[in-house]
């Protein structure tokens, strides 16, 4: 097991390094990249004098080298717009995206647990059919459409919640709904298909037949073994929520790392870009690094492997 | 030898041709017809969407800004600068069929073959393909594909680029897996064993047991495609105006949605059906292609 864990920790580090390196060559390798780092207005003599503070004349094994070396020492410069510390201002954003995500999740497994277990249980019924008639749609839906018509609805027409901003538990509703629509559809789709397996064991028969009640019988013997499953794909999606918040956050405009990493990229204020991918790189690698070793720890197979 | 004796006369009896097979099986199942409708559609639109839209796409008109679904003619009314919403919609069609389509095809390459070099060929070359394949799918794929458009640089042709550079690894990842599957067959073992290549392996027995995970993958992943286009140029990346694709629409009609809900409504919708269409047809090729492969 601790092999296993040294291993995919040593992954850890290889995905946030190489994530790192790729997109340092990428700005590199993209055209001028002191046109990059500055904006479109800045005089030919800044350029030039820029060109020379952020060592763009030298060689670029050089560059690499002192920015990876800075790197790891926590610095990714300043930025270029307000020269704050490029690691400090996404680490500031850093727990808006986490309540964020967090919050969706919450949703996510409150809805679709109870929804995919009935829908399983009561297989073909009319509320199977239309759970998994929204789990479809769900699942196809783009999100920052779906946010743009609960701002229309909820914020415009009805005037019942904000349209975007932060600061209470109302501004993250509307939000967080958004993200966690397709983790809903997706954790539901899980969740009765993963039931249905369950429900078709045999120990389920037999304890049918020694008379268990239908609640005992799902939630004691049933919902119980689908769980490992369940918790597995939920540790491995965390990730793709990551990701969809960076959507999300535009649209409401909730002050997380997605926000923040979307406006570095317009603004081309690549410090705070590259500091914002090392953040997201490591949260992404982290999450799916536990999820590998709780995976590992209910199902030894893995391990072995 | 009993050879003879065991023939199965069933396939030969019936002369089902591959076509009649699949739309004999598509009619079986209403989810599956409709995402073909939709799918026929959209690639009818795409086709020949110069020819349906009622209004020039582009042609601004200020004295007709902002007028709701069903005036003036404008089906789907007009938008900021007077332009036809259901021409634009229409227009707009082609770019995410091309988009998905396009991406599909260079990922759906790239990958195929990483796949097959991976696991056919084992060795240190998977051992490092596979690294690569793992550390890039622990990165969000919407942020890398943002991430690589912004620095690329906005565009048709920089959109398809970093959206098939995000999406190759799915490919190399679930082709890698048939293939390990498919050596282990009896038949591969049997051809091997009577003295074939390992080329002639590959091409005669890989590589067609290769076209139906491909196609379900593929149907599947244009969905992924196009709605990731949808969301970068949602976001001010990928396709810029003037040019109408369905998430640029969206982009502009949010400026106006305290008056104007039709703009934030019809391309958004307009993404779902297609997603929705593609999806539903992809469930279905899977399920009918490959019917022990679950989710």
């Amino acid at each position: 097991m601790l092999d296993f864990v040294i291993k995919r920790l040593a992954q850890v580090v290889i995905v946030v390094f190489l994530a790192l390196t790729v997109v340092f060559f990428l700005i590199r390798l993209s055209g001028d990249p002191v046109a990059l780092f500055l904006p479109p207005d800045t005089s030919r003599e800044q350029i030039e004098e820029y060109r020379e503070v952020l060592g763009f004349n030298r060689p670029l094994y050089e560059q690499y080298g002192e920015f990876m070396g800075n790197a790891v020492k926590g610095d990714f410069g300043t930025s270029l717009k307000t020269n704050e510390d490029a690691l400090t201002m996404v680490l500031e954003r850093l727990p808006a995206t986490v309540q964020l995500a967090i919050a969706s999740l919450i949703i996510a497994l409150v809805v679709a647990i109870p929804v995919g277990v009935l829908a399983a249980y009561k297989k073909n019924s009319v509320f199977d059919k239309f759970a998994v008639g929204v789990t479809i749609v769900g699942q196809a839906m783009p999100s920052f459409w779906l946010g743009l018509l609960l701002i229309y609805f909820f914020a415009v027409q009805m005037n019942w919640l904000p349209s975007g901003g932060s600061g209470s538990p109302i501004h993250l509703l509307l939000p967080s709904l958004t993200l966690a629509t397709y983790s809903i559809a997706r954790f539901t789709r899980f969740t009765r298909s993963t039931m249905l397996d369950v429900l078709r064991m045999d120990y389920i028969r037999t304890a049918k037949a020694s008379g268990a009640t239908t609640f005992s019988l799902v939630s004691k013997y049933a919902l119980k073994n689908s769980l490992i499953p369940i918790i597995t794909l939920v540790a491995l999606d965390l990730g793709t929520l990551l990701g969809g918040a960076v959507v999300v956050e535009m649209i409401f405009a909730w002050p997380g790392i997605g926000r923040l990493l979307m406006q570095s990229l317009l603004n081309r204020d690549f410090p705070i870009v590259m500091a914002g991918v090392f953040i997201i790189a490591f949260i992404y690698a982290m999450i799916n690094f536990i999820a590998d070793i709780v995976y590992a720890y209910v199902n030894p197979q893995i391990r072995v492997k | 030898m009993v050879q003879k004796t065991i023939e199965i006369p069933v396939e030969t009896s019936k002369k089902e041709t591959k076509f009649q097979y699949f739309f004999r099986s598509l009619f079986k199942s209403w989810t599956g017809i409709v995402g073909f409708v939709i799918i026929l559609l959209l690639i009818a639109i795409s086709l020949f969407g110069e020819i349906m839209v009622p209004y020039d796409p582009l042609a601004a008109d200020f004295t007709k800004k902002l007028l709701p679904p069903m005036t003036e003619g404008h089906v789907l009314g007009t938008d900021q600068l007077g332009r036809d919403v259901l021409s634009r919609i229409i227009v707009g069609a082609r770019i995410s069929v091309v988009i998905g389509v396009i991406t599909v095809l260079l990922a759906g390459t790239v990958g195929t073959v990483v796949g097959i070099i991976s696991g056919y060929f084992r060795g240190w070359v998977d051992v490092v393909l596979m690294r690569i394949v793992d550390v890039q799918l622990s990165f969000p794929f919407i942020l890398l594909v943002l991430v690589i458009n912004a620095i690329m640089g906005t565009g048709l042709k920089n959109i398809i680029i970093s959206l098939a550079i995000g999406g190759w690894v799915v490919f190399a990842r679930v082709i890698r897996g048939e293939v390990l599957a498919l050596r282990e067959k009896e038949f591969v073992a049997a051809s091997i064993a009577t003295g074939v290549t390992k080329f002639g392996v590959l091409f005669k027995h890989i590589l067609p047991n290769l076209i139906t995970p491909i196609t379900v993958l593929a149907s599947l992943q244009i969905a992924t495609y196009i709605i990731a286009e949808a969301s970068v140029s949602f976001l001010g990346f990928g396709v810029q105006p003037p040019t109408p694709a369905w998430g640029n629409m969206l982009s502009e009609g949010k400026d106006y949605i305290l008056s104007s809900w039709w703009l934030i409504t019809f391309p958004g919708l307009a993404i779902l059906v297609t997603t929705l269409g593609v999806n539903l047809f992809g469930d279905w090729l899977r399920d009918t292609l490959d019917p022990e492969s679950t989710e």
